[in-house]
This record gives structure tokens, sequence and C-alpha cells, in this order.
């Protein structure tokens, strides 16, 4: 009854097929305190394929708890519907709502692991609130001890146990019913950074391996950039900004984005440059110009080109190489003549080799 | 008197002579009506507090109308003082047993004096569970019914230990009132005989007594609840091998 079968793997593995979550035109208000209404989520539109890590990144505040808390039916839209494996969750009752929501796993940036149940009872209880028959949970529980690699911890109680441990607990727990779709609340948010990637990688494994789809919300870019295909930047109750990794990593366009990418990726300029930035070019000024490099041609000498070729002498301030993705990814921030003339002719020569350019601004 | 501490003294003392009557039979009574006065009250206390915790608008089982009349009683009960509250059920015990007084008698008062402050302890240690398990619950499929036996109880345990650790101290100290409706007891010797009949080695030895059984039922009651108690580890507590 738990193991899936090969047939569903291959179409978890089909990008063509319908979006297994959907979110339509959800408009989300909460009563506020003082009487007055508090808009959470404005016209949100969202969908996700199989198989699909969604990252979902916002501000606290911003509404991203929300969002992932109307994919399981803990909220209910204001209007708008929500569709996740087919089911319409916003307009189902509490009774449809609790057999929906076997097939949708969640973890928690706290675990909520249950203190009086031992690591082998916690991971069963999805199990048993499903009426499971003692063989089968005994079996699926060492099944699911093994793949996050506490078999060893079994007996053990929550409070013995690391917090990356307790949220691999909290993934096996998550898993136990084979959900189509794995909701992530800030699952790495409470862990220090060599915790957050194991447990990142352990997510990301199981997105390959079982094909399962995976929406995880966070404040942080590090995790969208490390196990997330798509993303959707959420500001104010709005999406601003959606789609793949690469293509909001490298070409943001929205502020909330850029801010979001200013802490990755060499993306801010070093402070004593930040301080001496100007708007206008003065008499002997240079323009500051961030060079981002995109796949295939991220590992092109072009500054040694733009040197020999076009005679023009760029001083690297900042940057730094790396992928996203799988894929090659850049930004070096130069400084360039201010030369209107000179400035023209080195970022023409850069956008004919498919660079994106942007002049920050001028420094004397 | 009482500093003389000879064996003759002791074994010509008036307690010592009617040992039986005085010390031994009123400790069983106290023992039986503090006893099943516990028990009942717990079969009702602990669903009544859960229902409490579980009630308001919003929560879990929410029916806010019957919280806030289930509220009331529950705060009435609390503020009658216990002898007036024995003598003011009297119709409600006749009813019950057949006869307002006598041991049996003294078990309804004790029980309904317990039940409202069971039930209210019981309400805020299950309001400390954490909202997360609840929501975690929820997000797995459980019912109300689940969220309550699965996670509220099992979570609140500790705490519910201590409270009816807290309930049976306070019972044996209201038992000592039954003696005015003929409920017997160790309490109403030492007011019958310590007290009014002035004599002091009954009082002090069911004072000695009453002390003894205090701590140890505080005792008890607190190493019960470390030892389900999982939210600590406790140390030296060898762990099973397997998962039974």
């Amino acid at each position: 009854m738990y193991s899936r079968s090969t047939a569903e793997k291959t179409v978890a593995q089909d990008q063509t097929a319908a979006p297994i979550v959907q979110l339509k035109d959800v408009r989300k208000v909460f009563a506020s305190h003082d009487g007055g209404t508090h808009v959470a989520l404005d016209g949100v539109n969202l969908s996700v394929n199989k198989g699909d890590v969604l990252g979902v990144i916002g501000r606290s505040g911003a509404g991203k708890s929300t969002l992932i808390r109307l994919l399981n039916g803990l909220e209910k839209p204001t209007s708008g519907s929500v569709i996740v494996n087919g089911d319409e969750i916003s307009s189902f009752d509490e009774v449809s709502l609790r057999q929906a929501r076997r097939s949708i796993g969640m973890i928690f940036q706290h675990f909520n692991l249950l203190s009086s149940r031992t690591v082998a009872q916690n991971i069963a209880l999805p199990l048993e609130l499903a009426g499971a028959n003692r063989s089968d949970i005994t079996k699926r529980v060492d099944e699911l001890l093994d793949l996050v690699g506490l078999s060893d911890r079994k007996d053990r109680y929550p409070s013995e146990l690391s917090g990356g441990q307790k949220q691999r607990v909290g993934i096996a727990r998550a898993l136990a019913t084979n959900p189509e779709v794995l909701l992530s609340d800030e699952a790495t948010s409470a862990l220090d950074p060599e915790t957050t990637r194991s447990i990142l990688e352990l997510l990301s494994n199981i997105n390959r391996e079982l094909g399962l789809t995976i929406v995880l919300i966070t404040h942080e870019m590090a995790v969208v950039r490390s196990i997330a295909n798509q993303v959707a930047v959420i500001e104010h109750g709005h999406i601003v900004e959606q789609g793949d990794v690469f293509d909001i990593f490298t070409r943001p366009a929205h502020d909330v984005t850029r801010s979001f990418l200013g802490h990755e990726s060499g993306r801010a300029l070093p402070p004593s440059v930040a301080a001496k930035l100007k708007a206008t070019p003065g008499p002997k000024s240079e323009a500051v110009v961030r060079i981002i490099f995109r796949g295939p041609h991220a590992t092109d000498p072009v500054l040694a080109q733009l040197a020999t070729e076009a005679d023009i002498a760029a001083n690297i301030v900042s940057g730094s190489i790396d992928e996203v993705g799988g894929r090659p990814f850049g930004i070096i921030t130069v400084s360039l003549p201010s030369d209107p003339k000179l400035l023209d002719k080195a970022l023409t020569f850069l956008k004919v080799r498919h660079l994106d350019t942007e002049v920050l601004g001028y420094v004397d | 008197m009482w500093t003389d501490f000879s064996l003759e003294t002791i074994t010509n003392s008036f307690v010592f002579q009617r040992f039986d009557k005085l010390i031994v039979e009123p400790f069983f009574q106290t023992a039986l009506m503090v006893g099943i006065a516990t028990l009942i009250a717990t079969v009702i206390g602990i669903p009544l507090g859960v229902f409490l915790a579980t009630s308001k608008r919003g929560e879990l089982l929410a029916m806010p109308i019957t919280s806030r009349i289930v509220g009331a009683i529950v705060n009435a009960l609390r503020a009658i003082p216990f002898i007036i509250l024995a003598v003011y059920i009297f119709p409600i015990t006749r009813w019950v047993v057949g006869s307002a007084i006598g041991t049996a008698a003294a078990i309804v008062p004790l029980t309904i004096a317990a039940i409202p402050f069971i039930a209210r302890l019981v309400e805020t240690h299950i309001r400390e569970v954490d909202q997360g398990l609840v929501e975690a619950a929820r997000a797995f499929g459980a019912n109300p019914f689940q969220i309550i036996w699965k996670v509220l109880l099992p979570e609140s345990l500790p705490g519910i230990v201590l409270v009816l650790t807290l309930a049976i101290i306070s019972l044996i100290g209201f038992s000592a009132m039954v003696g005015a409706i003929g409920g017997g007891g160790l309490g109403d010797v030492a007011l019958r005989w310590g007290y009014a009949q002035n004599k002091i080695d009954v009082m002090n030895v069911i004072v000695v007594l009453l002390i003894v059984v205090n701590q140890l039922v505080q005792m008890f009651g607190e190493y019960i609840s470390r030892r389900i108690n999982k939210r600590v580890i406790i140390r030296n507590t060898p762990k099973p091998d397997s998962l039974s």
C-alpha cells in the first residue's frame, strides 16, 4: 500500500504533465486584532510541475507562511482556488481535507516532533492516523529510518537528538504515507550551515530518487540556490517575480529579488567602493560596471579580449564565478573609462558577447 | 508530656492502647474516601479539562457557548468552601448513596470538590502543549479526537500526573472536614479526640502520620512524572533495545 509503483515514477519525471500544485488568483485576508483586516496574500498565481522543487522566498511577514499553509488546507483562501494533486483543496471540508493531507507531507522549522514518542513512534504517527496495521507500520518505519540514516537511533527520544537528526526524523515522518508533495516550512532556518547543507542534500536526493515535488519557503537565497529549480519571490502578499532559478539568479527583475541576491554571488559591492559611488561622472571618474556572465559565456576570457581587441582596460573591483542549478554563472564588477564613447564601446563589446551589463555609478 | 518518650509512657498512652480504633481504622477510612474520590474525579476531571482547553472559539472542538457555561459551573464549584459544599449538596449525596451521613456519603462532596480542581489544572497543562505539534498532527490528517488522544494527552501526561498528586494531597486535607458529616477518617479523630478531648498524643501521632503520607504521595507523584517526561534527558536510564 505504501510503496510507490514504477509507473508513478515515470509520471513524476515527466515535466510536461499538468501542474501538481496550482494557486489561482488566491487572496487571503485575516481579521487583525484592532478590528481591521490584514491582506496576507493578494492575487497570487503559482504553479508547480511534478518533480519540481519550488523555492518561495520572502522576508518575514511577506505572506510565505500563509502561502504554504494554503497548500494543505491549514488555511483557507478568502477567494481564489488551491489545487493539489488534482484536488481543489480550497473547497474541501475538514473530513475530505484530512484524506487529502495524507498525500501532502510537511516539515517544520522547529521540527514539531512529539517529545513523548521515540524516533520510530514519531515516524509512525501519520501511518497510525491513516489507520495502517501494525506490521505495515513497522516495515515502513524501518525503510524510512534507513532512508534518513537514523536506524541506530530508532528508540531514542527527540530530546536526545541533535537539530539535524530531529529534522531527519521530521522528513521521515513527512514521507511516511508516500506523499506526492512535500511542503517545507523554513526547515533549515533553525540549523547551522553544515547541518543545513546535509538536510538540503537529503531533500535533493529524495526529490531525485522518489520524484517528489517539493515546495519550500525560506528567507535564505542560499537554500533556494542549492536545492530549487524554480523560484518565486514574494513581497507584501504579491509574487513579484517567478521562474527558473538560473534566470532569476542571473537576471533578477525586481528590487526585492536583487536585495536577496545581494548577499549571494558577489552581487554586493565592497563597502569602500559603495561609499564613494556617485550617480553622475566627474572629470576624472571611472564607471563602475557590473558584468553578468551566464551559461556558456561564463568561462570565456572576455576581459582579456576587451583589452587586446578594443584596447580598453578594465579593473576588477569584485567578483565571483559560481554555479547555479548546475550552470556556470559569474558576476564581476569592473571599473571602465567614464568617457561616454569608450564606455559605450566597451558595453557594446560585452553585449555582442551575450553578457549582461549594468552601470552602477561612477567613482573618482 | 509529649517530650517524654520513655517506653512506659508510650505504651501507657491513650493512643497506643486504642491504636486500632484511633489510627488504623481512620487511616483506612481516609484512604478509601480519598482514593475513590480521586479515581472518580480523575475519570470526569481529565475529559472536562480537555474540553475546557479545546472548546473556546477557534479551538479544536470550538463550542464557545457550551465552553462558557461549563467554565462558569467549574468556577462556581471552586468558589464554594469545601465544608459549605459538603452540607450544601446533602440532597445530591442522599440521592447518590442513599444517605447523607457516613464514609460513603463523604465521598460525594470530596469528588465534587476535586472535579473542577483537576479540570482547571489539566486545562492549563493541555494549553501548554506546543501548538506546533497540533499543527503538525493536523497537517498529517489527524482528526480532533486523534489530536487529543495522540498529541495533547501524551504530551501533557507528566503535568497531569502532578495534578493528580496535588489532588490527592488536597483531598487528604479536605477529608479532615468530613467528620462534620460523619465521614470519619484521621482528621475527624484528630478533631474529636485530639482537640475536643485534649488528647495531645492522638493529635501528635495523626499530624506526623499525615505529614509522612503527604510527603510520600508527593515524592511518588514526582517520581512517576519524571519517569514519563521525555522532554528532558534523564541520565543513567537504560533505553530498551527494541521497539515493543
